[in-house]
């Protein structure tokens, strides 16, 4: 009697587990079966839609018209001055809590202060650029407002990135460094920052990236829906890749959806292609430095 | 830190005379540089509170405080102004606890799988995988919502409207998914081997290991996660402002047309509300209120993940 409900316990517990085991496993496959529909569905609507033509033209009413040249230019200037703008400032902060501050109580208020700074949603960001810089500082709702939002969105994650690289060189450089009589600047440029510099750019790379497919707070400091020509300069008025996207997708018809799912093929190119990059550094570079 | 009292030494004993004295003066400049490009990211987050704040207070002498927090009503746009801010508020709840529902199963049961179960090298397929959805942008999360999520749901329920908030959830589950499983898979492969082990030593299986020793043990980690999920999907925006539709209302129903406050902001940014008005100064107090709240649980999922630390190292 106790032998057979002793099995019948142990087939019991073989079946609970097996259902465990099989419900983490259709998780797993669940989620990757959501980034294939989700590829399969951008790519079945847009990719007829793709060629030179699309590339070439400015948005219009009509859909076969409709073309995402002064959004690509858009988001060129944003991407680039946002990288002009964050990569010397979040390198200097990174630089400056691991090399030059001492454990006090300033750096941990600091360090505290930017891991929040990297949960708050992108859109209070685009609140705070509508107040500071285009309101307050009167740039206007230009491309210099908006790769300055982009900016204090993208800061936290190159600080975080590059703290972290900076960790990874070894106290034994820094010593050797100043034994030879180097100043700290001179450790810093000459030693460590080459010794990190794969770390610093893989998180360069996909803070930018991050950058790139931004839409709220660009949407917030003025990215207009509609823009017919090319920004000459950091004060014209701009539209932006993820903001042509967003347009043609609040729109009803179904034409516009596949030209959005067009704007989204590029979009997500372009993605892939500094994903790749960042990872070509990280192990390309990475390999060379053995400690 | 060792290298501040090696740097320190090198100072003292430098004599500040000509060329070294001009090295001194440029490592100061530099030192100075430093710090300013660490200050700007407090003078960043003064300048949240300082803005938020300073609009809203303005919008609170025209619309009393109490009204904002306790009308049910929220028209700005629309005669009788209402500026009720519980619609907006229920509405983001909806889309936080909603998206709660796919991406907290489905994010565990990834993580204790890839952590658990799965073979190191299905792990390195499966790992990059989930970081390519969290790199792509939230707009694409909202075409996606609007193209196929959509159709599927008013397919499951007939009558429902294009805009929905449970393809809005749904939406910001998937999205949310990378956040919960590499912050909780992390938290399971810190527990130390030697628990499971001893765990195995006693007779117990692998499910009994894995649901009564290694989640336990990292639950602060798999809560933070949580807390981590839900404050990202209180902040999205373009994804909810194109699934969810711009109707605020008071409703748990998933199936109507909602709009949060992320949503809202990007209406009145959208359309042509004068700067100075209180209908364009809404956008302050509705940001106020949601960095309030995405502040609130961040700290609360950072005090979980301080507890993890705490308890194996």
């Amino acid at each position: 009697m106790t032998t057979n409900a002793n099995a019948r316990r142990q087939r019991y517990v073989k079946i609970v587990s097996r259902l465990f085991a099989s419900a983490c496993m259709l998780a797993t496959l669940s989620c990757i079966s959501m980034l294939v529909i989700l590829l399969w569905s951008v790519i079945a609507e847009g990719a007829a839609w793709l060629d030179v033509d699309f590339l070439m033209s400015f948005p219009s009413r009509f859909p076969a018209q409709a073309g995402i040249k002064s959004a690509l230019a858009g988001s060129l200037w944003l991407t680039g001055l946002t990288a002009l703008i964050a990569l010397p400032l979040g390198v200097g902060a990174a630089v400056y809590l691991e090399e030059y501050s001492a454990q006090t109580r300033w750096r941990k208020t600091v360090q505290l202060n930017i891991s929040n700074l990297a949960g708050v949603p992108s859109i209070v960001y685009g609140i705070l650029g509508l107040g500071l810089f285009v309101q307050t500082f009167a740039l206007g709702r230009s491309v210099i407002s908006g790769a300055l939002t982009l900016s204090l969105v993208v800061l936290p994650i190159i600080i975080l990135a590059t703290q972290e690289a900076l960790r990874g060189v070894p106290n034994s450089i820094r010593h050797a460094s100043y034994a030879l009589g180097a100043t700290r600047w001179q450790t810093v440029w000459y030693q460590i920052l080459p010794a990190s510099l794969p770390g610093i750019m893989t998180g360069v790379i996909l803070a930018l990236s991050r950058a790139i497919g931004e839409a709220a707070p660009l949407v917030a400091v003025g990215a207009m829906a509609y823009v017919p020509f090319v920004p000459a300069g950091p004060t014209d008025q701009f539209t932006a890749l993820p903001i042509q996207v967003f347009n043609w997708s609040a729109r009803p018809q179904a034409e516009f959806h596949q030209v959005a799912g067009a704007a989204i093929i590029v979009l997500l190119v372009v993605l892939v292609a500094m994903n790749t990059l960042a990872v070509f550094v990280r192990y390309r570079y990475g390999k060379r430095i053995r400690w | 830190m060792s290298s501040a009292t090696t740097a320190a030494l090198l100072k003292s004993s430098r004599q500040p005379t000509g060329a070294s004295y001009r090295r001194h003066l440029f490592e100061k400049s530099i030192h100075a540089f430093l710090f300013v490009c660490a200050a700007i990211s407090v003078a960043t987050t003064l300048s949240i509170v300082v803005v938020l704040l300073a609009e809203s207070v303005q919008f609170f002498f025209d619309v009393p405080i109490s009204e904002f927090l306790t009308d049910t009503r929220w028209t700005p746009l629309l005669k009788p102004q209402h500026f009720g801010i519980l619609p907006l508020l229920s509405g983001t709840m909806l889309i936080a606890v909603g998206s709660a529902f796919v991406s907290i199963p489905i994010g565990l049961g990834t993580a204790v799988f890839l952590s658990e179960y799965s073979p190191p090298r299905l792990r390195e397929i499966v790992k990059p995988i989930v970081e390519i959805l969290a790199g792509i942008p939230s707009v694409v999360y909202g075409y996606f919502a609007v193209v196929t999520i959509s159709p599927f749901v008013r397919w499951l329920f007939p009558g429902t409207g294009v805009f929905n908030a449970a393809s809005a959830c749904i939406v910001v589950g998937i999205m949310t998914l990378p956040m919960i499983i590499s912050l909780s898979e992390d938290a399971l492969r810190a527990v130390p081997r030697s628990l499971r082990q001893s765990a195995y030593a006693l007779g117990a299986t692998k499910y009994d290991v894995t649901t009564q020793v290694v989640v336990p043990a990292a639950m602060s980690g798999i809560v933070a996660s949580f807390l981590l999920a839900i404050s990202r999907a209180i902040g999205e925006t373009m994804a909810v402002t194109l699934a969810a539709g711009a109707t605020p209302k008071l409703t748990l129903n998933p199936l109507e047309s909602i709009q949060t406050m992320t949503a809202f902001i990007i209406q009145i940014s959208q359309g042509d509300t004068p700067a100075g008005t209180v209908e364009s100064r809404t956008i302050y107090a509705v940001g106020l209120a949601l960095f309030l709240v995405t502040l609130l649980i961040n700290l609360l999922a950072q005090w979980f993940l301080a507890h993890v630390r705490e308890k194996y190292e």
